[in-house]
């Protein structure tokens, strides 16, 4: 596949790990965050920790739509399918998260609640065109990348007249979990430390690069706005390191195939005209965040799902022995829960880290699995 | 559902409609988020719409820039020209 198996070649791949390891100081620990949870699955994918040096560590971000989703959220979803017999369209990915007493989508819809996997929010206007005696509802989740998806499916109910579609929006932006990450109590301790991230690039080819660069200055800390491909990663890992050496504290856009200065103009003036800022948002792991999370303007309240089909919102503790808040906020590596791979696996998840495949316990189940420290032996 | 793909244009059709190849296999996509674009193009497909172009000339440089020699060969290459 064009675009894709070029930038998958060992060979180049090797000379990136060379690159990487002349250039690192022997004498200090590079701390390098990938935010993405699809960067996540592809280091663990393709095994691209192996290929660094041990004083270049990677820490896995919070960019996993799935596993920041504060369960009561999910609660209310299912409670909206449950209460009001709404067909509910969703994501896979959300089926088997968690919520409360351990309700899933999955279970509720085994329950008898009309609850339909879609592929994405053109999938929910099609069956609310095919049901026009039904009232549907698409669980909108997900980051600056999938949130002009839903802008869109919106101003096509609005254009069709559509008026049993519904949004259940839960869109959240990324520099408010960069600002949570660099402001918690354990940054710059010892306990969690990042000196640079890379950068998700999907979301960049809809804000830009421009956002991060306030992290750059302020928090001093290297951004390189990254592809998807092991060579994408690797080369923004050298560039970070570099960067790192030299004392600089930059933007660089390493995915400027796909990512053009300013992102996309159409799809960021359509988030505009639909969505506004939420004062506050909670995420799990993350906690509450003031203006981090997108809800529908007025104009479009009549496609808001939480004013037509109203739903308590109640925080719902994660399982006790689950450390997806700590992994999320870049503290804990899966292999430091007790539970990974045991009673917690993607076929039971006791947490929403091990649903999602950007999921960091899910990328380290299906393919890491046995690097973990204490299964060498075995 | 985050996986987003790069697919290659194949055919426009009414509205925003288009038919995009990934890997062999034909999909409808929405092209409502971008503009501009014609058959042939490659574009990054995310649940179920285009999200941006994919430029060939920055995806020829980058992958010059993977196969850039390391330091010290280069070094030692300067040495011995
Ligand atoms: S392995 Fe399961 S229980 Fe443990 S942190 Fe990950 S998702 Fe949570």
């Amino acid at each position: 596949m064009k675009y894709v198996d070029e930038f998958r070649d060992p060979a180049l791949a090797a000379n990136l790990a060379a690159n990487i390891r002349a250039a690192v100081r022997p004498d200090r620990h590079y701390a390098i965050m990938e935010f993405c949870g699809g960067h996540t699955h592809a280091i663990c994918r393709y095994g691209l920790e192996d290929m660094l040096p041990d004083n270049v560590e990677l820490v896995h971000g919070p960019g996993c739509p799935v596993c920041v989703l504060p369960a009561g959220r999910l609660d209310m979803a299912i409670d909206m399918a449950a209460r009001y017999g709404v067909i509910l369209c969703t994501y896979g990915d959300m089926m088997r998260v968690p919520g409360r007493d351990r309700r899933s989508l999955l279970k509720a819809k085994a329950a008898g609640a009309d609850i339909r996997m879609v592929y994405g929010s053109l999938d929910a206007l099609r069956i609310a065109r095919q049901n026009p005696g039904r009232q549907v509802v698409f669980f909108a989740i997900g980051f600056e990348t999938t949130t002009p998806t839903s802008a869109a499916a919106v101003k096509q109910a609005e254009a069709e007249g559509l008026e049993n579609f519904t949004l259940f929006c839960n869109h959240v932006l990324t520099p408010s979990a960069i600002s949570a990450i660099l402001d918690q109590p354990e940054a710059g301790t010892g306990k969690v430390r990042v000196d640079a991230f890379i950068g998700p690039g999907h979301v960049s080819t809809i804000i830009g690069a421009e956002p991060y660069e306030y992290f750059a200055r302020h928090y001093r800390k290297p951004i390189a706005v990254s592809g998807f491909e092991p060579l994408d990663i690797l080369q923004s890992v050298l560039m970070l390191v570099r960067q790192l050496n030299e004392g600089r504290a930059e933007v660089e856009n390493q995915f400027t195939r796909a990512v053009v200065p300013g992102g996309n103009q159409k799809a960021k003036a359509l988030v505009e005209e639909v969505f506004e800022l939420r004062p506050e948002f909670e995420w799990r792991g993350l906690g509450t965040i003031p203006q981090s999370a997108l809800r529908l303007r007025e104009p479009f309240a009549r496609f808001d799902a939480e004013r037509r089909f109203p739903v308590d919102y109640q925080p719902v503790a994660d399982h006790k022995a689950c450390s997806c808040g700590d992994i999320l906020r870049g503290l804990k590596k899966p292999a430091d829960c007790r539970i990974f791979g045991t009673a917690c696996t993607p076929e039971t998840p006791l947490g929403s880290c091990m649903v999602s495949p950007e999921g960091s316990c899910a990328a380290y189940y299906t393919y890491g699995r046995l690097r973990a420290p204490e299964r060498q032996e075995a | 559902m985050c996986l987003a793909l790069p697919a290659r244009v194949v055919e426009l059709r009414d509205g925003d409609n288009a038919v995009v190849e990934v890997g062999g296999v034909r999909k409808a996509v929405s092209l409502a988020l971008v503009e501009g674009i014609v058959p042939g193009d490659f574009v990054i497909v995310h649940v179920g719409y285009a999200l941006s172009r994919l430029d060939p000339e920055e995806a020829a440089r980058t992958l010059a820039a993977f196969a850039e020699l390391p330091e010290v060969e280069r070094q030692a290459l300067e040495a011995t020209s």
